[in-house]
């Protein structure tokens, strides 16, 4: 299942490394301007968002929309430390302090909620977002319905890379372990799993906090790299666009996610020629895939070097016929 | 081994189980059966920590287990295979009886129960890399019982595993639930086919809506006038 992950380490090391520098040469040598560059940011914040959500909704079963919420507690809390202290060092504190509550919220939110099933919780959590939304409208130090703007951008293609690729890890590290094999059972079937001894409680509340957590650091990233954020941008639709993403790249395949960031940002980005039918276009591709591919992009399945593989050999036999 | 003594269970404001005691003995088969809404799922799913009881008392080698939770009563050796089977449908049947295996830490023990459960099941040694839901019904049950075998409890909870089955494979079924308590399994079975149960039961306890009505040895029930009557169509 877990394929792409399971050459050694070196291979991994190396092609992540190759396309950091790949990258950094690119934007050094001026091929890639600032647009390109806030695409990849942009890319890059929902690889870490669809891949958190993924393991909450895909992997884990619990169909959660209260992503946008987690994210914005992040975006504030980095942007409020950020704009006091104005140092890289108060970035990084920022992303961190940013992360730790957003996944404070998720974690005391999820205790209740959590016993809720399917649609029920989708409801809880997407009033949890509208109720983190509203807070943050109502808060002096977060400047209402105005947001904040002039946050310090510290955030550099380094730090993009260092954080999406940290999360990716971290979460792909869970799931390969014993407890997301116990989550894949909770989402299975939950009463097997507890009459195997899995607490799926326990299970639930810690992929939420996870998930809450990866969140958070996306929000403070979007807060520190477009320098500017409102309660708005952090609505019920940010939480269906991440939804998007998970379903199109695959519930249950962490390189389905991956994938589906790049395409989405990919077709939204080549449609910007069509300004006033663009978001019909966008649609009706979404349709036209999900008729065609209902699974998803990846199914649950993972991209893996294994597949290359396997298509090489299906290319060399048509030609050797 | 498993005592049961004046138990009460609600969903709500119905009283599904009103004030049932039941014992099991170490080594035995003890059967309870009755007709459908009986409550004899519930009485299960309360003993294997699934259901909080409203009153009453849960012993396993008297010790008092009921306020425990799930987790604590597989690893003090209760396992349960729920009614439906209830396979994890994605999954391929090794890693089933992998997850089988949760709370376990002993790499040794596992191999070893599970070079058991292919032994009693060749079925699921075949068809090890194959997908659950894949499976046929029959299949799909000894994946459950197989699972439920790996926690190596002591005391094995079977939840209706004649349900929805051919003749010959229940009695192929039964047969395996006989040798499994021939190991020193001690076995707590729920059924609807109740001859079947009685054949192979130590004891049996007969259920009508959330009471214990009858009780007695296999054999006995088997010629009891009432039950032949009311649950064995004669």
């Amino acid at each position: 299942m877990a394929g792409f992950f399971k050459k050694s380490w070196a291979v991994k090391l190396v092609s992540l490394a190759s396309v950091f520098i790949l990258v950094q040469l690119l934007i050094s040598a001026g091929f890639i301007d600032s647009y390109i560059q806030a695409t990849i940011a942009t890319i890059c914040i929902n690889i870490i968002l669809a891949v958190s959500l993924n393991l909450i909704t895909g992997f884990t079963g619990q169909f959660s929309l209260g992503h946008a919420g987690f994210m914005s507690i992040g975006a504030y809390v980095c942007a409020i430390i950020t704009l006091r202290i104005g140092t890289t060092g108060s970035f990084i504190l920022g992303v961190f302090a940013g992360a730790i509550a957003a996944a404070l919220v998720g974690f005391l939110v999820g205790l209740p909620t959590l016993r809720l099933k399917g649609d029920y919780l989708a409801i809880a959590t997407l009033g949890l977002s509208e109720i983190i939304r509203i807070i943050f409208t109502n808060l002096k130090i977060t400047n209402g319905a105005a947001g904040l703007s002039y946050i310090p951008r510290f955030v550099n293609w380094f730090w993009i890379f260092i954080f999406t690729v940290g999360t990716v890890l971290l979460i792909v590290n869970y799931i390969k372990s014993s407890h997301g094999r116990a989550c894949i059972a909770i989402r299975e079937d939950e009463i097997a799993s507890e009459a195997m001894g899995i607490n799926s409680t326990r299970y639930k509340v810690t992929v939420f906090t996870i998930g809450a957590f990866c969140a958070g650091i996306a929000g403070a990233l979007y807060a520190s790299y477009f320098y500017d954020i409102a309660p708005k941008t952090f609505g019920f639709l940010k939480s269906i666009d991440v939804l998007v993403i998970v379903v199109f790249g695959g519930l249950g395949s962490i390189s389905g996610s991956i994938l589906a960031a790049i395409v989405l940002a990919l077709i939204s980005t080549f449609l910007q020629s069509f300004s006033e039918i663009r978001m019909i276009l966008y649609a009706l591709m979404l349709i036209i895939i999900m008729i065609f591919r209902p699974q998803g992009l990846m199914g649950s399945k993972e991209l893996s070097l294994s597949l290359f593989k396997k298509a090489g050999k299906l290319f060399s036999k048509k030609e050797r016929v | 081994m498993l005592e049961i003594k004046d138990l009460y269970v609600h969903f709500g404001v119905i009283n599904a189980i009103k004030g049932i005691s039941l014992k099991v003995n170490d080594g035995n088969i003890v059967t309870l059966i009755g007709a459908n809404g009986a409550g004899k799922t519930t009485t299960l799913r309360t003993a294997s920590g699934l259901k909080k009881p409203a009153s009453g008392q849960i012993l396993l080698d008297d010790e008092d287990i009921t306020h425990t939770s799930a987790q604590y009563r597989v690893q003090r050796g209760i396992s349960h295979a729920p009614e439906g089977r209830r396979v994890f449908p994605t999954m391929t049947v090794l890693e089933n009886l992998e997850l089988g295996a949760f709370l376990r830490k002993d790499k040794q023990g596992i191999k070893a129960d599970l070079k058991r459960v292919y032994e009693l099941f060749p079925r699921l040694h075949e068809r090890r890399r194959q997908s659950a839901g894949t499976l046929s019904g029959g299949e799909q049950q000894m994946l459950a019982i197989g699972r439920a075998l790996m926690s190596r409890p002591r005391i094995l909870f079977l939840d209706e595993p004649s349900m929805g089955l051919a003749p010959l494979l229940v009695q192929e079924i039964f047969r395996i639930i006989r040798d499994i308590n021939s190991t020193g399994t001690t076995i707590l079975l729920i059924e609807q086919n109740a001859s079947m149960a009685l054949q192979i039961a130590d004891y049996a306890y007969v259920m009508e809506t959330g009471s214990i009505v009858i009780s007695g040895s296999g054999a006995e029930l088997m010629q009891s006038e009432d039950i032949k009557k009311a649950y064995l169509g004669g």
